[in-house]
């Protein structure tokens, strides 16, 4: 009896946290919120998924059982065991209301954990079963081979993901072909069943023959000549900027705006990593550079009550870089000693100060205090203004595209070397002759232009400035884009910000719970990837020929700086 | 040798021109140690120069146009000591945890929001059932044990989770982990219950004055400073007199040596999150009454800096300098607006009352990073 008591407390407190988990998803309002979002028309929500999915955790995690039978028990244990939490919980909820504190514990949420069934009893029963069925489905999973068990990974985020973006792919369809082509696709912006099926079949036939596919392409870049190979990549370079020269037309309006939102973030993150990733200077005060760009084109180009000379965009916009980089030459001198942490919250400290001091009545007839700065007029040449968004989109792309490659020739030059040798040890740089103070004002600086420039044009394309835009949340915005794309990767930058800011503007659904998602995933990168999604490559200095004693060649010294 | 960014550029050792001759530029800059002196050290002279004028100017001011009576100064000071004493609590929690870990617990301020939002709805219901009306001062007790149970889970569930599976890790990873934590708690308690405003309810007998001559203070305030001095008291007896009081000092003195004498780290560490939890969590409940509007899910975040300025002003690690730094900063806070920027003139001088709180945490992490207390923990240390 102790015996079965012992064995039986792992999957247990398993299901215990299981049932937990779906208390606390339920609790949030993410439940019902994420509910309203069907993924399968008819079939499956994607509040079903958040559901269900501790519940196939629990099946995936008995994976280590000894055998299958004791598989089987345990995982029927440990869904017993969430069932039984869970189904407490509802039935607390119903009995005692509790909506005076949790908003989210009300009759609806009952309903909808209990399948919307009209007798409690039925629905707790039809909860039960699905909780079994997906525990199963989870233990199914951890048996079959990995290969088979990526694939249906694979093919469930391909539907998922299909569903979440459904407007977007609509809207790009709707654009490229007449009519309606995506009510083919999706019915009130959940997938046909019929298409998630083909979707997810694509993803079977893939992955079958993507093993043979991928190798040829593979094994021929390399074999090429190196010209031909620089032509290659530089044909692909080019498809990427066409494609994203015709993106605004392909997606409309709306769209074009979170694009625009993404290009601004993408500006922030390549320079805020040029602190934080290269340098490693943790620095949570980037906002402060982002407010003076975007003060000063306001209070410079504004036609309002706090008018100044109503300069003209393309004079103030690299007015406004330098003085961020002033600005950020400025905070850097006082803080340049200070290591790691305490660094990042006197950072902290000056975003807030400046926030604060554009609240303030004491600068309200330069900068407008809380009322702003309104009127401040679009970009044009000539006779032609970048009023919608999609041209302005295009300011954003020309500027993300100068700062991709200013960024990627500092990441290979000395002084990108030196910034990584600070990063990795500062004393050591320092004793080997790095002049750590002057390359550490230099990473402010240079991360504050790009800052500055997309204030700049953030001011520009919204029309109006207020402090509240100004916040510390800018600042840990382009911060999580940094950790979770990976610090000091460019790719990582891109990927990041179109996961981080892309992705929630797109899923309104998901905005509430944001910043609840940010964090998560923050704890999950610094506990499991500490390196970020796509980690910076590391970088391979030709050292095979140094050891020689006399014959070794100097041009290796030379080759060593293309990385 | 590389060269290095020299305000003054002359070289150490003086050239044989200038020994023989040496210029009365030269010497000045010799003598003074100028030649030593990077464009770092003349931007941070600058600051300190500029920094304390500006005090000296704003306050001499102040005090000659004789804005503000006797009274008004006691009134601000008595203000300032009550708000101290809650930075001093919550600042406990962060100098507990950076003693052993070496890490800004960025969650704290969340988990004082935490006790004090949970609270809010106990508190509400006993006032709504009279039990308030009928014994205030144990009703006022049970919300405090109740926020510091609340506080003290959700802070040894946030050491679980986000630190625990980080020991001897970077300390920036740590760091990384902790936003993410005060990111999680904030929009966990703003998911749970909306992003509405609550009030603690007023507890009768607290809304009184207290008339000493000239000079009135507030019951409230005195109730404030009083609950938080016996809350310290009991923690430093708990930190000097008691066994895992014992054994935390003997971790943040050094945690090697601590495990070879067999204490138990983890149970340490987790102990030390729970009792910084409960002082923030009681410090949410004071905070209630003092200030009873205003409980929402971002409530944590300007206590949580202000508190981790007061741990950084006392010298972090230092239990006693929580107690100092919390109550100096408080009663900056109080005064600088009125004493210093009405003297310089700026308007809306309360207005800025944050920035002179944050301006405060930059100077000191800038100049006196270890703080008032700090050196005897050095001192210790070596």
């Amino acid at each position: 009896m102790q015996l079965l008591l012992k064995r039986l407390a792992k999957p247990v407190s398993q299901g215990a946290v299981a049932g937990v988990l779906c208390i606390y998803i339920a609790l949030t309002g993410m439940m019902e919120a994420f509910g309203e979002r069907e993924i399968v028309a008819g079939v499956l929500d994607l509040g079903k998924v958040v559901l269900l999915g501790p519940f196939v955790g629990l099946g995936l995690l008995q994976q280590q059982a000894p055998n299958r039978r004791v598989g089987w028990i345990r995982v029927l244990v440990a869904c017993l065991a969430g069932i039984v939490a869970t189904g407490l919980f509802i039935l607390f909820i119903d009995a005692v209301s509790i909506r005076h504190m949790f908003t989210h514990a009300s009759p609806a949420l009952v309903a909808y954990m209990t399948m919307g069934q009209d007798a409690l009893a039925a629905g707790l029963g039809l909860l039960a079963v699905a909780a079994l069925a997906a525990g199963a489905v989870g233990f199914g999973l951890a048996l079959i081979p990995a290969y088979l068990r990526n694939t249906i990974f694979m093919a469930a985020l391909l539907v998922v993901g299909m569903a979440l973006l459904s407007e977007l792919i609509s809207q790009v369809l709707r654009q490229i072909l007449n009519g309606r082509p995506d009510r083919l696709l999706f019915s009130q912006g959940a997938l046909r069943p019929a298409v998630a099926v083909i979707a997810a079949a694509a993803v079977f036939a893939w992955r079958g023959l993507a093993p043979r596919i991928r190798l040829r392409v593979q094994d021929r870049l390399p074999q090429l000549e190196p010209e031909r190979q620089r032509q290659v990549s530089l044909a692909v370079r080019g498809a990427g900027v066409l494609v994203l020269l015709v993106l605004p037309w392909l997606v409309g309006s709306y769209l074009s705006e979170v694009l625009a939102n993404v290009g601004l973030y993408l500006l922030m993150a390549l320079g805020l990593n040029i602190a934080v990733g290269l340098a490693g200077l943790f620095d949570l005060g980037y906002v402060t550079n982002f407010a003076v760009g975007a003060y000063l084109m306001g209070v410079l180009t504004n036609s309002g009550p706090q008018a100044t000379g109503e300069f003209n965009f393309w004079l103030i916009l690299p007015v406004s870089i330098l003085a961020a980089m002033f600005t950020g030459l400025l905070l850097a001198l006082p803080v340049i000693r200070m290591r790691g942490d305490y660094l990042a919250i006197a950072t902290m400290g000056f975003g807030e100060i400046i926030r604060l001091l554009a609240l303030s009545d004491w600068l309200a007839p330069l900068i407008g205090g809380s009322q702003g700065i309104l009127f401040i007029p679009k970009p044009s040449i000539g006779a032609f203004t970048f009023q919608t968004p999609q041209h302005l989109f295009y300011i954003i792309l020309a500027a993300s595209l100068v700062m991709l490659v200013v960024i990627n020739r500092l990441d290979l030059s000395l002084t990108g070397r030196r910034w990584m040798a600070i990063r990795d040890d500062e004393t050591v740089a320092n004793a080997i002759g790095i002049d750590t103070t002057w390359i550490k004002t230099l990473a402010f600086t240079l991360s504050a232009a790009s800052g500055g420039l997309a204030g700049a044009i953030f001011a520009s394309k919204l029309g109006t400035i207020f402090p509240h835009s100004f916040s510390l949340l800018i600042s840990m915005n382009v911060l999580c884009i940094i950790i979770v794309g990976g610090m000091g990767s460019i790719r990582g930058m891109v990927l990041g910000t179109l996961v981080l800011i892309g992705v929630p503007e797109l899923l309104r659904e998901f905005s509430e719970f944001r910043f609840l998602l940010y964090g998560i995933l923050l704890m999950a990168v610094a506990i499991y990837r500490p390196g970020g999604l796509m980690p910076a490559r590391a970088r391979h200095y030709r050292t095979e020929s140094a050891p020689q004693p006399a014959g070794g060649t100097p041009a290796t010294s030379s080759s060593a700086a293309s990385g | 040798m590389p060269n290095r960014t020299r305000c003054f550029p002359i070289d150490d050792k003086p050239s044989p021109v200038t020994a023989a001759n040496p210029s009365p530029v030269a010497t000045l800059v010799h003598r003074l140690a100028l030649n030593r002196m990077s464009w770092v050290d003349v931007v941070l002279l600058l600051i300190r120069i500029g920094f304390i004028s500006a005090v000296v100017i704003g306050s001499t001011r102040t005090f000659m146009e004789g804005r503000f009576s006797t009274a008004q100064w006691a009134t601000l000071i008595s203000a300032g000591v009550a708000q101290g004493s809650i930075y001093a609590l919550i600042a406990l929690g962060y100098t507990l945890v950076y003693g052993i870990l070496r890490l800004i617990n960025f969650a704290h301020g969340d988990v004082f929001m935490c006790g004090a939002f949970f609270t809010v709805f106990l508190a509400i219901w006993t006032a709504q059932q009279g039990i308030l009306e009928r014994a205030p001062a144990i009703t006022v007790l049970s919300w405090i044990l109740f926020a510091a149970l609340i506080s003290m889970s959700v802070a040894v569930l946030v050491e679980r989770l986000a630190y625990k599976p980080l020991r001897n890790k970077p300390r920036l990873v740590m760091l990384i982990s902790a936003i993410g934590a005060s990111f999680f708690l904030q929009y966990t308690a703003r998911g749970f219950f909306t992003t509405a405003f609550r009030s603690y309810p007023t507890v009768p007998g607290l809304d009184g004055r207290l008339e000493l001559g000239q000079i009135t203070v507030p019951h409230v305030q005195i109730t404030v400073f009083a609950v938080a001095l016996a809350l310290m008291a009991g923690l430093y007896i708990l930190v000097e007199r008691t066994r895992i009081g014992r054994a935390m000092r003997a971790v943040s003195e050094n945690m090697e040596t601590a495990r070879l004498m067999g204490v138990n780290i983890e149970r340490v560490i987790m102990f030390t999150f729970g009792i910084g939890g409960a002082l923030a969590g009681a410090a949410g409940v004071i905070n209630g009454l003092y200030k009873p509007q205003g409980v929402s899910f971002i409530m944590g975040f300007f206590p949580g800096v202000k508190a981790f300025t007061a741990a950084v002003l006392g010298g972090i690690g230092s239990v006693p300098g929580a107690l100092i730094g919390g109550l100096l900063l408080g009663i900056f806070e109080a005064l600088g607006p009125n004493l210093v920027l009405t003297g310089l003139g700026i308007p809306g001088s309360n207005q800025l009352k944050d920035v002179i709180a944050f301006l405060m945490l930059v100077l000191i992490l800038i100049f006196r990073p270890q703080g008032i207390m700090g050196e005897v923990i050095e001192e210790e240390k070596a």
